[in-house]
């Protein structure tokens, strides 16, 4: 099963992702900031990270740049997730290695049409 | 609303936009056109329908008919049709066209232009395979309000996410402010039209490849086999139709043929018998 592995400071957010994330078949797994999330990718490298930017300890930016650096850390597909909504961010996160890009608000249309585009989700899975 | 004003109404509906709405669809009239009574300032729905009857105002009738017309789309929607656009009919023109150098494509049913422009980034992606190439896309759309946001190509943050990859987005859409707006590099390679389905469009041209997807469901039978009719006749030998995935032409035209390997693909038939057409050999 595909393991997504969900980066979010906000309880809110990470639940809401994780119920859209859960009901599109996929197994998820939560960490509150970068530092947590690199801990979880240590012991279960994921197959996709659903990612914030800005968060205490480590934010999303300096943790996608540690990631890309580990063993194997170059495998997991890398979608930010955030409210930072403008062209500079968007380029910075692809320079620094994401896949793929969401704007928050977000809903699950957009979430499956992404995931979709990386070949996380079957052509056929309805949303 | 009575229930004669409602039989009223699917017939005009259907007599002018072959929109086929069946008799359980009342609660879509009802949430549809109230917006349109209060636009017109009129007090209800039975005198809607009494205005739309005297035919006093064609502003009246379109903007009906363009309420009850569903405009969902998004970018590159369904993914599939893209897929087999990039890598099936694209590679399969590039070589059977070049000589004329030329491709002309139509969708038709534009919405507010996410499908053709979705298509004219995979053409822009594809240019250097194209050098010096004559590429026409047609947008069609009963909705005139659907087509002038289309021309814009302006569109929330929301409708910019869905389906679109983020990297055709960077390279292709200007942030201004909340919105983004498509570049003029892709906005003027659509031609976007106002197009009844119902009524003639000879006057189109011939196309090479035609999108008509999730447009025919609402139509009837008899509806459905006309457009197909007349869209087969605006196609070469080797032309080709892409629709919804939901859609068929199982029973309904055999103008038209599937093609055995790709969803949703139709050629033109050869004989007028709906033999299955051979798959697109070699291109996979």
């Amino acid at each position: 099963m595909t393991y997504c592995l969900i980066v979010d400071d906000s309880r809110t957010i990470r639940k809401v992702s994780r119920d859209i994330v859960e009901s599109l078949s996929l197994e998820v797994a939560e960490a509150e900031n970068g530092a947590a999330g690199l801990a979880a990718c240590q012991v279960r490298m994921p197959d996709i990270v659903l990612l914030d930017w800005n968060m205490p300890v480590m934010d999303g930016y300096s943790f996608l740049k540690e990631l890309r650096k580990r063993p194997g850390g170059e495998t997991p597909k890398v979608v930010f997730c955030t409210t930072e909504n403008d062209m500079d961010h968007i380029t910075r996160a692809l320079e620094a290695g994401a896949d793929e890009y969401i704007m928050k608000p977000f809903d699950k249309v957009i979430l499956a049409a992404k995931f979709r585009e990386l070949g996380l989700l079957s052509e056929t899975c309805s949303v | 609303m009575t229930e004669l004003e409602f039989e009223a109404l699917r017939a005009f509906l259907k007599a002018r936009s072959g929109l086929a709405l069946s008799p359980d669809k009342r609660y879509l009239v009802e949430s549809r056109l109230t917006s349109v009574c209060t636009r017109f300032k009129i007090e209800s729905l039975s005198r809607l329908v009494w205005e739309i009857k005297s035919g006093r105002s064609s502003a009246l009738e379109n903007a009906t008919i363009e309420a009850m017309t569903t405009n969902e789309t998004f970018f590159f929607r369904d993914k599939a049709p893209f897929d087999l656009f990039q890598d099936v009919l694209l590679p399969r023109y590039i070589k059977e066209r070049a000589t004329s150098r030329r491709l002309r494509i139509w969708c038709a049913a534009a919405s507010t232009g996410q499908e053709p422009y979705s298509l004219a980034m995979l053409l822009k992606e594809a240019a250097a395979r194209m050098p010096g190439w004559q590429i026409d896309i047609v947008a069609t759309d009963i909705s005139n309000e659907v087509l002038e946001k289309a021309r814009v190509g302006v569109y929330n943050q929301f409708e910019v996410q869905r389906g679109l990859p983020i990297r055709l987005m960077v390279k292709y859409f200007t942030q201004k402010g909340e919105q983004w707006q498509i570049a003029p590099e892709i906005r003027s390679m659509v031609d976007f039209r106002y197009l009844n389905l119902i009524e003639d469009f000879s006057r189109l041209g011939q196309f090479d490849i035609v999108y008509c997807r999730n447009v025919l469901i609402y139509f009837d039978t008899p509806t459905k086999a006309n457009v197909l009719r007349r869209i087969a006749q605006l196609m070469p030998a080797d032309g080709s139709l892409v629709l919804g995935a939901s859609e068929t032409i199982l029973g309904i035209t055999d103008t038209l043929t599937l093609d055995s390997a790709y969803r949703g693909l139709y050629g033109k038939s050869a004989s007028g018998t709906g033999t299955t057409r051979p798959a697109l050999a070699g291109i996979r």
